[in-house]
């Protein structure tokens, strides 16, 4: 099975709260000076479902992400994971595309990579978490699309998923080639191996421009965004909290006990 | 003329989703405001009863897609229905709850639609003729403020818990109209085949009054039995951080955060969790939230009320013996 996992980068998410910064006149995020962006959370289960596929199917797996003329770290962390191939798409007026904009860039670059039977994100980024992208992606190829899936069971021509659902899941048949969008449960993403980062560091992850992708004009780029960011900020919030104490542990877990009924909350 | 409000109702069990009012009561509201029309669209399988309950939550329209096709979510089948009714109403804005349906359903509508798309709305404004909508971004460690450009229709899905929920007001009148879904199964590439329901023993946390939650620092499965006993004791649900189902400790269905549940208890007491924002997405609608920690510095502790600096270990055994003397007496 021939498999591509689109993956996004950025800030992460678990940094401490007071290093999490914002510039509110210029309506952005200020990554800490020597953070680097990392692979957004869900996207790593997204790779490795498509590794244990790849391991027990066979196929190559390509990973695709935009944006960002950086070291390719992150690149490589995917590679090193078990994918065979890696594209960067990366161009000037890439800039500022919101998850439309962004699936409009991979959707090109998966037109022009042709075989594939597979197509995986993962469920919501970590930033914005719209979890649009990949629903985006499967209506401009024209394919089926189920999101936050938590088991997937290779059948004839088509898939038996699993889409994780509040109290429960709910089971689907797609046929391939399709789209899925990866949820926390269906695995626990491998660390890369010493012999996966050698073989990583040999490989080339080439970059793709605007000039190598056969792009719609318009809908790409801060400009092709149907969004207004009005305000960014960081909320502050007011509580307060009373550290209850005590002689011991015991007396002030008593205690707590004590001031949750007072306040009437036992 | 104001163009309506396209409020999405959804049903379970035979009866409207409880987030149903909430959605309806937002879109109530909005139109309130602006003078417009609220449209409600219920799509589902034998769902054709419930047309004048959402009336009276609020509607002045209400559609009503029954068809066997739609007896399970399936996003294809779905985003068709909604879209065919847009282009039909014309809405200003699409609602619906952030929940399994909207987090599949508000993107598709929104691109086939070229609208502005804002997932996990908490807050809503009217400024103009455009709504404004606040939404926590990074997990909840940033708020941002959005809104659409260039007038384009907004889809805004609503997260549950974070608006009021319509009563029911028998007196309302309004139209309830049934509408063929137009589906070909043929033409479905998708097939819902089944829905699994994992039973979850006690009081179902969406709906407890008191939720307690284990995280990374119980250290180990077999430690949730600390918190079992406890909540015997408070007649409470059970609730875990998403380090704590990753780790395979509980199943998926205790997940409380950004993708799992989002409680609003009277009390939370999140044990051995530290508070990621991701986490505090889902428990920060309670009222009440009380910290069990060893680490001070943990985050949990600038969003809780209450909280104890020590090891679960002894804390927990005692709290739950006084607890049960003080509910005893």
């Amino acid at each position: 099975m021939d498999i591509i996992v689109c993956f996004k980068q950025v800030l992460d998410p678990d940094i401490p709260a007071r290093d999490f910064k914002v510039d509110e006149d210029a309506k952005c995020v200020v990554p800490p000076p020597n953070v680097s962006p990392v692979i957004s959370n869900f996207d790593e289960y997204a790779i490795e479902a498509a590794v244990q596929l790849k391991e027990a199917l066979g196929g190559t797996i390509t990973v695709l992400t935009v944006g960002g003329d950086g070291p390719k770290d992150n690149i490589k962390k995917a590679l090193a994971m078990g994918c065979d191939e890696a594209f960067l798409l990366s161009d000037p007026s890439f800039e500022g595309s919101d998850a439309f904009g962004s699936a409009q860039i991979l959707a090109s670059a998966i037109r022009k990579i042709e075989n594939y039977d597979l197509i995986l994100f993962g469920r919501v980024s970590s930033d914005w978490s719209s979890g649009a992208t990949g629903l985006a992606v499967a209506e401009n190829l024209g394919l089926p699309a189920v999101t936050q899936v938590q088991k997937i069971e290779p059948g004839e021509g088509s898939l038996r998923v699993e889409r994780v659902i509040e109290d429960g899941s709910a089971v689907y048949d797609v046929p391939l080639p399709c789209v899925l969008t990866i949820s926390n449960e269906i695995n626990e993403p491998r660390l890369p191996t010493v012999p996966g980062i050698l073989k990583a560091s040999r490989k080339e992850a080439p970059t793709w421009s605007a000039a190598d992708l056969d792009l719609p004009p318009g809908g790409f780029g801060d400009g092709g965004s149907g969004e207004d960011l009005l305000r960014l900020y960081i909320p502050q919030h007011e509580s307060q909290c009373q550290i209850v104490g005590g002689d011991s542990l015991e007396e002030a877990a008593e205690n707590l006990a004590l001031l949750l009924r007072e306040r009437k909350l036992l | 003329m104001t163009q309506p409000i396209l409020a999405l109702a959804e049903s379970a069990d035979g009866r409207l989703a409880s987030v149903t009012a909430e959605v309806l009561g937002t879109a109530r509201k909005l139109a309130n405001e602006s003078g417009a029309a609220v449209v409600t669209l219920l799509a589902g399988s034998e769902v054709s009863a419930l047309g004048e309950p959402l009336i009276h939550l609020g509607a002045d329209r209400a559609i009503v897609v029954d068809d066997p096709l739609l007896a399970g979510y399936e996003g294809d089948a779905y985003s068709s229905v909604v879209n065919g009714v847009i282009e039909d109403v014309k809405p200003s804005v699409f609602l619906c709850a952030l929940n399994d349906v909207g987090r599949d359903l508000a993107p598709r509508v929104a691109h086939r639609q070229n609208a502005h798309l804002a997932g996990d709305c908490v807050d809503l404004r009217r400024e103009g003729d455009r709504l404004i909508v606040s939404r926590p971004v990074w997990g909840g460690s940033a708020m941002a403020e959005v809104s659409s450009r260039d007038g384009r229709m907004q889809v805004v899905a609503l997260r549950p818990k974070a608006f009021p929920r319509a009563e029911a007001d028998a007196a309302r009148t309004g139209e309830v109209e049934a509408r063929p879904a137009g589906l070909d199964a043929a033409t479905l590439p998708v097939k819902f085949l089944e829905k699994v329901s994992v039973k979850t023993e006690g009081v179902r946390l969406e709906d407890a009054a008191v939720v307690i939650s284990g995280g990374r620092g119980l250290g180990g499965a077999q430690n949730f039995s600390y918190l079992e006993e406890l909540a015997e004791v408070l007649g409470a649900a059970l609730g875990a951080s998403r380090a704590a189902v990753d780790a395979g400790w509980v199943p998926p269905q205790y997940q409380v955060g950004q993708t799992g549940k989002i409680v609003s208890p009277d009390l939370y007491l999140a044990v051995g969790i530290s508070g990621a924002t991701q986490h505090m997405v889902g428990a920060g609608p309670s009222k009440n939230i009380v910290a069990i920690n060893t680490d001070p510095e943990a985050p949990i502790f600038e969003r809780a009320q209450f909280g104890v600096v020590g090891d679960y270990k002894r804390v927990i055994p005692a709290f739950t013996a006084k607890c049960r003397e003080l509910l005893d007496a």
